[in-house]
């Protein structure tokens, strides 16, 4: 089994926050945290991603662009809430505009609270997240191979897969 | 003829691992000079494995095509100048190989491919100039294109072609992508094209990429080699090291310099090369 | 050889029938059969020097009677032009043509006795020049039949004046047929006057005020070509008693100090005829004439005319004052009108700079006047003459069908009019990608250019050819460019795309065979020209061109054949989460729809032709005047 957990690319997204989980999640990549040392990469595309970062609460403006972003990632893919905001809304949950934590629109994996959510947290959410990246990694692998004996024709949507919001 | 045949071989089946190496050492180092632990140096074949197990998406079917296209064209490049065959050829067959990457980017019509993908094409004739130019370099030392010629020199060549080295590892900084000439492809943390060319690029498409970048790097590193090697084989533990000097050098410039405009970078190549290759080049000329 | 006058005599016959027959579709009829017996009459030329052994062959010694009708001709064109001139009152432009016509005629009339020379003259270069106008100019007018047709529909405004068209297009090639076969220089100087007024005609076809001013300036800078190349002719008849341009050549191949003046003022003829910088202006102007006048008088065959008398002159160029001249002129045209073309969105603006920069390419290879760079050089004319007049064609059949010829509005052409699109594709790729086309006459030029210590040339080259790879990718890319747009009417006609059919065939056979036309044609041209034996491309480099056009081709085949079987999953391209869900959309700050348009990069501030045609124009100009004193004062 290839050990793809060594290289578990992020997609940091901030959605309706203060702004402090972003400074903290930042802070993971600097010198003193160093989460490049883990294989880390933040990457910033979604194609290239394998960890879906979110901070912050969604609103109704943002959901559809999460659930974009997540349906543009390839699988196996993970989502990390990151601070209480992305885990339930946190202090703006009875915001008008506000829908709740990150689960409302993507299915969450790893749950990090905090707020802000502190990088030695966020590390720790990251790598229980690169374990869960890991495990799906082995299935996808195990599905493909399925496929294959299965002599499946070779299949392509043909529309993309999700296409988000219409209009 | 055995010998070429190796050496050929040696470098499809080497290069993308000694390409992989450099770029983890590449990370390592960059990361020690930020004062980080920085990532294992066989971080880039841990990224590769993981990239070729994901599932397989596109946004145009042509792209996997192109970038195959792509990678088969800078392989044979690489054969070409491992060969031994003519320089001046090789980098016009590097040229179209550029082509494909562009075409592979911008089929998407994706915005950001698209910007990075023009971006890439300024680049190209950024760095054109001097790649040509290294060619004739030769040519007017050794009265020969072939590289075979080239290597069998009594001395190395870079003490008659120093404005020519010059002006390669000048531009060998937007060969490899790096600050401030990485312009396209937005490594690092450089994202306000988010990936440039590579945005839609993803999973296998990205690995046959990345692997492609490393046999070019191989080969833009045996290029400099060539201003060092001659009979002696010692120049070939020379050359070894001048590659490693001279690739620490671009990771040196790579952390201490911000990222330039396009057509800053397209005026400061074209002045380096036409001073440092054509000051060289007069004086050749006057010397003959 | 009887088919020598026919060649030269049956197109103008055939202008005088398309002039007098007024019906539409019988002039067409009779343009068909007229393109066909010029290109079997071409062929017959062919078999009949084939028939010869290959062998220059020379012709017609007694020809008072021609020389006479020739006389007759060239006042003709004399009074043609100085009507014209005092109708749109520009006086000063007759005086262009009258001054070099009378001093011919008092040449031929009152001058002094001449050697007895042949008139005509046939070899390699030759044939080769009337194989192109013979196919490319019998293909146009096939294409020009239909393409005129839908020209006239759309462009109401413009007066029906198709059999002018047609009568001009047909002498032109006459006069075409005589400039190249001809070896006395009294003939190539009516020839010569005979392409630029057809050249004038076809420019102010449409009578617009912006075409006359066009037209007038095409006008006086060949007519200037025009008087130099006269003067040149006068100059070296009355010093050496000849007009054979052969014995011109021989004799500065063997003491070049001899003829310097007449050959400086012929090369500078054909600056003129080339579109040179800082002559340049009059082929860009010439873009409002209707598109095939365009593919063939200003990029496949008239502007030929000047490089094919820049190769005829090379022998006695190389390693002259006068060579060096062409070359930097050449090469520093290539650059500048390659940097120029960049910032041209407008796909006729852009042939008509790469034609300049391309011609450029070829003066310089001329003025160097070795045997690799003549090799280049004739390549680079094969490319060019098909290539060009393929894209003039497509890009005509385009605007047609899409409305407008602006690079931009070819968003994703190959999915909108693919058979166009295609062709399109192939007409750019075999002129400029590795190992077509260009690259491979760069080469040979840049190893001539260093082995002759010639700087300057090598850093316009390696510059020029980066610049030129620059607009020509990105051209193609727009063409290749996902899109959703609806397929657009492809109302091209059945005759236009017969003719860009075969173009496009004959330039992927072009592609694939020159290394063997290199080896049976281009060879023994060499050899005629130099004498010289020896294979201008080490078989090396020969033998490895053909492994990379097998390997350009068979690799993206391969490719394409394999990832058809690939099993992937597409996705939305990347918009930051909110592309609208078929990838040219997006949603704007207001939430509505914002249309996605992707443009190139054009850079109008830094290379556009306001910015750079002055001060190139300035050099060059600088640059040929003291050239010219150094080398008339030198020789006198």
């Amino acid at each position: 089994m290839a050990n793809v957990k060594r290289s578990p690319w992020l997609l940091h997204y901030d959605g309706s926050s203060c702004n402090g989980c972003d400074i903290e999640v930042l802070a993971c990549m600097t010198p003193i945290y160093d989460a490049e040392r883990l294989g880390v990469e933040n990457t910033g595309d979604p194609m290239q991603a394998d960890i879906f970062l979110i901070t912050g609460g969604i609103n109704e403006q943002n959901a559809p662009v999460v659930k974009q972003l997540y349906d543009q990632m390839p699988r196996p893919k993970v989502v990390v809430a990151v601070g209480t905001c992305a885990c339930t809304g946190g202090v703006f949950k009875e915001a008008y505009n506000i829908c709740g934590g990150a689960d409302t629109v993507v299915p969450v994996d790893i749950y990090v609270p905090g707020c802000a959510a502190r990088p030695q947290s966020i590390i720790d959410g990251i790598i229980k997240a690169r374990d869960l990246f890991q495990q799906r990694s082995e299935e996808h692998d195990a599905k493909v191979k399925a496929e294959k004996r299965g002599g499946a024709a070779p299949v392509e949507a043909g529309k993309p897969e999700n296409t988000g919001k219409e209009g | 003829m055995t010998a070429k045949f190796i050496s050929i071989m040696c470098y499809i089946l080497l290069a993308p691992f000694l390409g992989g190496l450099l770029e983890g050492l590449d990370r390592k180092i960059s990361a020690r000079m930020q004062g980080r632990v920085g990532p294992p140096i066989l971080q880039p074949f841990y990224d590769l494995v993981k990239l070729t197990k994901k599932q397989f998406i596109i946004v145009d079917r042509s792209q996997h095509f192109l970038l195959l296209s792509y990678m088969a064209l800078m392989i044979f490049t690489g054969c070409m100048f491992f060969g031994g065959t003519d320089l001046l050829m090789c980098f016009f067959v590097l040229s179209t190989a550029a082509v494909f990457l562009y075409f592979a980017a911008v089929i998407t019509s994706s915005p950001y491919t698209t910007i990075g993908g023009q971006r890439e094409l300024l680049q190209d004739m950024a760095y054109e100039p001097a790649l040509l130019l290294t060619a004739v370099g030769f040519y007017l030392v050794t009265g020969s294109f072939n590289v075979d010629t080239i290597i069998h020199t009594p001395y190395s060549l870079i003490a008659k072609l120093p404005g020519f080295f010059f002006a390669f590892v000048f531009i060998l900084t937007i060969k490899m992508r790096k600050s401030p000439f990485d312009e396209s492809a937005s490594h690092h943390a450089h994202q306000e094209l988010v990936k440039g060319i590579t945005t839609e690029m993803g999973g296998r498409n990205l690995a046959l990429y990345n692997v492609t970048e490393w046999y070019e790097t191989v080969l833009m590193l045996g290029v400099v080699a060539l201003f060092i090697i001659n009979e002696n084989p010692w120049s070939y533990l020379a050359a070894v090291l001048v590659i490693l000097l001279v690739y620490f050098f671009e990771i040196l410039v790579d952390n201490t310099c911000a990222r330039v405009k396009t057509t800053t970078m397209v005026k400061m190549t074209w002045i380096v090369t036409l001073l440092s290759a054509g000051v060289n080049f007069l004086v050749l000329m006057l010397v003959h | 050889m009887p088919v020598i006058p026919f060649l030269i005599i049956f197109p103008l016959v055939m202008a005088g029938l398309m002039f007098c027959v007024r019906v539409n579709k019988v002039r067409n009829a009779i343009a068909y059969v007229g393109a066909v017996v010029i290109m079997i009459a071409v062929g017959v030329l062919i078999v009949g020097w084939a028939a010869g052994g290959y062998r220059p062959i020379e012709l017609y010694v007694h020809t008072e009677i021609a020389d006479k009708v020739i006389l007759c001709a060239e006042l003709l064109l004399m009074v043609q032009v100085t009507f014209l001139s005092f109708k749109y009152k520009k006086y000063w432009v007759s005086i262009l043509s009258i001054v070099p016509t009378l001093a011919i005629a008092w040449l031929e009339l009152f001058g002094p006795e001449m050697q007895e020379i042949s008139h005509i003259y046939i070899d390699h270069l030759s044939i080769l020049m009337c194989i192109i106008i013979g196919v490319i100019g019998s293909l146009i007018v096939v294409y020009a039949v239909g393409y005129m047709h839908g020209y006239q529909h759309y462009h109401t405004n413009i007066g029906d004046r198709r059999y002018y068209f047609f009568m001009v297009l047909f002498a032109f090639l006459g006069a075409m047929f005589g400039f190249v076969l001809s070896d006395s220089l009294l003939w190539i100087d009516l020839f010569w006057e005979a392409t630029s007024v057809c050249s004038f005609l076809l420019i102010g076809y449409t009578r617009e005020p912006e075409a006359i001013k066009n037209s007038f300036r095409a006008l006086w800078m060949n007519l200037l070509g025009g008087t130099a190349l006269a003067i040149g002719i006068i100059y070296f008849a009355l010093t050496h008693g000849t007009v054979s341009l052969h014995d011109m050549v021989a004799l500065g191949a063997a003491r070049p100090g001899e003829v310097m003046i007449p050959v400086a003022l012929i090369a500078f003829a054909a600056l003129t005829k080339a579109a040179q910088l800082p002559f340049s202006t009059w082929l860009l102007g010439a873009m409002v004439a209707p598109t095939p006048s365009s593919a063939l008088l200003h990029s496949a065959t008239m502007v030929k005319a000047g490089i094919y008398i820049l190769f005829r002159l090379a022998p006695a160029m190389s390693g002259t004052t006068t060579g060096i001249m062409i070359s930097f002129i050449g090469g520093f045209t290539f650059l500048a009108a390659s940097i120029m073309a960049i910032a041209q969105s407008d796909g006729k603006k852009v042939l008509a700079m790469s034609t300049i920069s391309n011609l450029g390419l070829m003066v310089a290879c001329a003025g160097v006047g070795r045997p690799e760079t003549i090799w280049a050089g004739v390549f680079l004319m094969i490319f060019h003459a098909i290539s060009k007049s393929l894209l003039f064609q497509d890009v005509g059949a385009t605007e047609n069908s899409i409305h407008s010829r602006d690079i931009e509005n070819m968003h994703g052409l190959l999915y909108r009019l693919p058979r166009l699109a295609i062709f399109m594709f192939i007409g750019i790729a075999g002129m400029f990608l590795a190992p077509f086309g260009m690259l491979i006459s760069k080469w040979a030029a840049l190893k001539a250019s260093v082995d002759e210590n010639n700087i300057l040339l090598v850093f316009f080259i390696v510059f020029g050819s980066a610049t030129t790879s620059f607009y020509w990718t990105k051209w193609l890319g727009k063409i290749i460019a996902s899109t959703n747009e609806a397929p657009a009417k492809d109302i091209t006609k059945r005759n236009e795309m017969i003719s860009i059919t075969i173009h496009g065939v004959l330039m992927i056979a072009l592609c694939v065979l020159f290394p063997i036309l290199s080896k049976v044609y281009v060879g023994p041209l060499l050899r005629e020209m130099f004498a010289i034996s020896e294979q201008t491309l080490p078989t090396g480099t020969l033998d490895l061109l053909i492994v990379l056009v097998v390997f350009v081709f068979a690799v993206p085949f391969f490719a394409y054949l394999y990832s058809k079987k690939i099993r992937a999953n597409k996705k939305l391209s990347y918009m930051s989460g909110i592309n609208t869900g078929k990838n040219h959309a997006f949603t704007g700050s207001m939430g509505q729809n914002e249309k996605l348009v992707l443009s190139n990069y054009y850079f109008k501030n830094i290379c556009g032709i306001r910015k750079l045609m002055l001060p190139s124009q300035l050099i060059t100009a600088a640059v040929i005047t003291v050239m010219m004193i150094f080398i008339v004062g030198g020789a006198l």
